[in-house]
């Protein structure tokens, strides 16, 4: 690590926080003039000037209670901060191209409110947020998912001008949260399945053709295949329902690198596999996935499913 | 950085800056031109009426051209757009405009800013208390803005206002240590606008009839005097302003040259005081008669006046001396004589042919200045609104009209008596002035404006004869107040007898002059008097400079210490259970911190039973309030230790 690299670490604190809640202290809160504190001591330079050439008493008066607010302003921009407690949360995945959202929670354990406070990741998309007093609030901090894999949570700044504007109290956080982002999926159509499996697979009863009356839900039946109407019937007390249908043949689909167009960059084939997948899901199909280095074996449903994109979404990293 | 200066502005923000833009701007109504303040009134009508429509702003064209209209019309109006007057119209008529461009939160800033530059300028003009009482409410109203701006929709008013009165107050003590230690510098700087001292009221320094009279319609205070000894006698109180010698037939002015020296003979020792004279900008300082002290910067000249050698632009404290009985230039410069005999040819005949005929009969100057006094306790009448005279003015005066104010009696009695052949001439200043019981200070106002003779006579030097005192002896004796009958245009207030209404008056003018002599009148000056007593004598900047950044410094560690600490969460619960348990140890059932309520309310049985039932209430109810499903109602726990007692 370069001097300067090591210097700025031990200065910001630029290292993770972890995991754990952390409490806003003194040493991590830093405080500049704001440009409207620049404007105002400006102003006041020339007041005093003012003041002093018309030699105007109240003048003077009226330029040192203004100075003293604003020193007083400082000190409570820097109080709208201090003594915050940060919480790191968890992290929904995306796709690629999506916005992760962060979520984070701010804890106020002082009686009174703490107002304006701003957050950003990337200084274009800061989240402004208020805290009542002994409350808490959850805020989501947005950043830009632009490739697959492990997003971690840059450095985000958290800072206030609250309440004169005259200055700007920041801090910079760094939890370790990352975001999953699964690779961008790109539509095509479906390849052929393959038949030939499906004597020898257990899932008989799954298939869509003919109707042949419900069964209860199991945990592992996806969301989509729930007979809305028919769990609703018994007053929505009973478990949910799942049509059951009485094909004998169930065709099996396993979604293959080999079957994507190898003169496509690697991302691409991912998509257009993540695509699959999810036209597969969507469909009700029982789906594997066959990776070069991994291969999930053909099932459905939600979690399936998300096996399915972790392991697009992690392939080769 | 710069994402939320960009930011828009919220909707329900913009009354803040109305309101802040009409307190700042409103007392700069009194003394503007009636058409700035219709522009600036029909901008503010106008930005707050797009406002309420939700309307579009003006584009920057149509700004533009408002702002070259108003500019264009400050110009035509003050002539240029720099001096004081113009300066200030300018800043309000930009705060109107401003108003109207109200898109960002950068803009709304600007608003607060020029806000609270708008504040000073008030000070310009009046540094009363009710100014400062007025400009202390906009302080609080525009940081009220300030906070409400940066704090977003999530400030109700009420916070919003607690929270700036809370800041207001936490500024005061920087505020204080700042106004007594900054370094201070008597201004100017540079050099002032002409105009910055204009509208001032006071003695002029030429008299014609009718001149005093107009002056003496005015309540404004001329200046204060504190005595060390006793306050002398009215009818000796005469402060002496210019001394004219020249007449052209109507206006009386004083002699150019001013060769020649004032001597002096005292007669009566010094009696000490301290004038806190009200700016007039005039150079004269009005010492009581006749001076013999004089502060450094102000000189005698040879008609005794005490002048300082720039204009009294501020209010200012002199430390003077004056002997009462007093022989002044018993051997007066022939030519100075001379100039005072010298009277217009051609012009009142009538009074010349009376004053030879007074000369022919008897022609000691006493009888003569008798002759004269006498004349006018006759049949002349003493008013502040006489008829207009004409070229023979006191021909017309004496013999026709005889009705006049204190001007028309002295201009008349040095016309006879030059024309008799006595050097006499005209002595203008005032006259008298009103003790106010609570702070001692002999008050001294504009209708306290007096114009009274001076003869040479030989072997006395100049003598003062005071004419009115024949027409009007209460004049002298009293006061202005008691000497013109009712019906008058004297101001309201000095004729208040009432003695409640006299009393308001009294504590309203003491306070008053508390405020100018303690908290206005703090100047360089006070300033070393303060640190020589502290201990600091002849402190340079440099060193008060470092005293006041320690004391900032240690003051804002004080208040960031008493604003940041946290105080540990006071559960109230947990609270009301330690005082129930204050009162178990009174009744002797003693306990340790560690057991539990059950565990207590146990001990409570076997120890004390004739309380179980009671304090079995208490801990029900405790438990309630820990476990049970409204956690938050204390009520019973409360209702239940209050049965222990």
């Amino acid at each position: 690590m370069s001097l300067l690299a090591r210097f700025k670490q031990s200065l910001f604190r630029w290292r993770s926080d972890g995991t754990d809640p952390l409490r806003l202290g003194q040493r991590r809160i830093f405080i500049v003039p704001s440009r409207g504190g620049l404007l105002f001591a400006l102003a006041l330079v020339v007041m005093l000037l003012g003041a002093i050439n018309y030699n105007l008493a109240l003048g003077h008066a009226l330029v040192f209670l203004l100075a003293g607010l604003g020193i007083t302003g400082m000190i409570h921009t820097f109080r709208n901060l201090y003594g915050l407690v940060i919480t790191p949360g968890r992290c929904e995945p995306v796709f690629a191209g999506q916005t992760a959202l962060f979520p984070i929670t701010l804890d106020n354990d002082r009686n009174t409110p703490r107002l304006a406070l701003e957050l950003a990741a990337q200084a274009e998309f800061p989240v402004v947020t208020a805290i009542d007093g002994r409350d808490q609030t959850r805020i989501r901090v947005p950043l830009h998912a632009a490739e697959r894999g492990w997003l971690a949570l840059p450095r985000i700044r958290l800072w206030t001008r609250y309440p004169l504007g005259l200055f700007t109290a920041w801090a910079y956080l760094q939890p370790e949260m990352r975001c999953l982002v699964y690779p961008q999926p790109i539509s095509s159509p479906l390849p052929a399945s393959s038949p030939s499996h499906a004597e020898s697979m257990p899932y008989g009863e799954g298939g869509q053709e003919d109707f042949a009356g419900f069964r209860t839900r199991q945990p592992t039946d996806s969301l989509h295949h729930v007979a809305w109407k028919a769990s609703a019937r018994n007053g929505g007390e009973g478990s949910l329902l799942v049509k059951k249908f009485a094909s004998g043949t169930q065709e099996e689909l396993i979604v293959d690198w080999q079957s994507t167009d190898p003169t496509l960059p690697e991302d691409a084939r991912l998509g257009v596999l993540t695509g699959w997948i999810l036209a597969a899901e969507t469909a009700g199909n029982v789906y594997g996935l066959r990776l070069p280095d991994q291969e999930l074996p053909p099932s459905n449903g939600d979690a399936h499913c998300l096996r399915c994109l972790e392991a697009l979404a992690l392939f080769r990293i | 950085m710069s994402t939320s200066a960009r930011q828009a502005l919220d909707r329900q923000a913009t009354p803040w800056l109305f309101a802040s833009a009409l307190v700042t701007t409103a007392p700069h109504i009194l003394h503007q031109a009636y058409w700035l303040n219709a522009l600036a009134g029909l901008l503010m009508l106008r930005a707050f009426h797009l406002w309420r429509n939700d309307e579009r702003l003006p584009g920057r064209w149509v700004l533009a051209l408002l702002v070259l209209v108003g500019c264009s019309g400050i110009f035509m109006e003050f002539r240029t757009l720099l001096g004081r007057d113009a300066g200030v119209a300018m800043l309000v008529v930009f705060m109107a405009m401003k108003l109207l461009e109200l898109k960002s939160k950068r803009d709304a800033v600007v608003v607060v800013v020029l806000g609270y530059f708008l504040l000073l300028t008030h000070y310009l003009y009046s540094q009363s208390i009710p100014t400062g009482a007025w400009l202390l409410f906009a302080l609080w109203l525009v940081t009220a803005t300030l906070i409400r701006l940066h704090g977003g929709p999530a400030c109700t008013s009420s916070v919003t206002l607690r929270y700036a009165a809370i800041l207001c107050l936490q500024a005061i003590p920087f505020m204080l240590v700042l106004y007594l230690l900054f370094p201070r510098i008597s201004g100017p700087l540079w050099g002032l606008p002409s105009d910055a001292h204009a509208g001032m009221t006071g003695l002029s320094d030429t008299m014609s009839p009718g001149s005093i009279s107009r002056l003496a319609q005015s309540a404004d205070i001329a200046f204060r005097s504190h005595f060390t000894e006793a306050v002398p006698p009215k009818h000796k109180l005469y402060w002496r302003g210019p001394v004219m010698e020249d007449f052209d037939g109507m206006v009386w002015r004083p002699h150019d040259s001013r060769s020649g020296v004032a001597t002096l003979e005292n007669l009566s020792p010094p009696i000490h005081y301290e004038m806190t004279l009200e700016p007039n900008n005039q150079r004269w300082i009005l010492a009581l008669d006749a001076p013999v002290q004089l502060p450094e910067n102000v000189s005698l000249d040879a008609t005794l006046m005490a002048t300082q050698r720039q204009p009294i632009t501020e209010r200012r404290r002199f430390q003077l001396a004056a002997s009462l009985d007093y022989r002044f230039n018993r051997n007066e410069d022939p030519r100075t004589l001379r100039r005072n005999l010298a009277l217009p040819q051609g012009i009142n005949p009538q009074s010349r042919a009376l004053a030879q005929r007074w000369r022919s009969i008897e022609n000691r100057p006493e009888s003569i200045i008798g002759q004269a006094q006498a004349l006018f306790a006759t049949e002349f009448t003493y008013t502040l609104h006489p008829p207009l005279l004409g070229e023979n003015s006191i021909d017309e005066f004496l013999f026709q009209t005889r009705r006049g104010f204190c001007e028309h009696y002295a201009g008349a009695f040095v016309f006879l008596m030059r024309a008799a052949g006595i050097p006499a001439r005209v002595v203008s200043g005032y006259q008298g002035g009103e003790l106010n019981p609570l702070d001692d200070y002999l008050v001294v106002r504009q209708s306290d404006a007096h114009a009274w003779a001076e003869v040479w006579l030989e072997g006395q030097g100049w003598v003062r004869v005071d004419p009115t005192a024949s027409v009007s002896p209460t004049r002298v004796e009293t006061g202005i107040v008691d000497a013109l009958p009712f019906g008058e245009p004297l101001p309201a207030i000095v004729q208040w007898r009432a003695s409640w209404l006299r009393t308001l008056r009294y504590r309203w003018e003491a306070l008053n002059n508390a405020w100018n002599q303690h908290i206005l009148g703090y100047d360089p000056q006070r300033q070393r008097e303060l640190l020589s007593r502290l201990g600091l004598p002849e402190t340079d900047w440099r060193s008060l400079a470092t005293l006041l950044g320690i004391i900032c410094t240690l003051l804002v560690a004080a208040m960031a210490a008493w604003t940041l600490h946290r105080p540990p969460p006071i559960d109230p619960a947990l609270r009301l259970w330690q005082k129930a348990l204050g009162q178990l140890a009174r009744r002797q059932v003693d306990c340790a911190a560690w057991e539990t309520p059950m565990a207590v309310a146990q001990r409570v049985r076997e120890q004390c039973p004739e309380l179980a039932e009671t304090f079995q209430n208490v801990v029900d109810a405790y438990l309630q309030v820990r476990y049970g499903k409204s956690n938050d109602n204390l009520k019973p726990l409360r209702e239940a230790i209050a049965r222990l007692r």
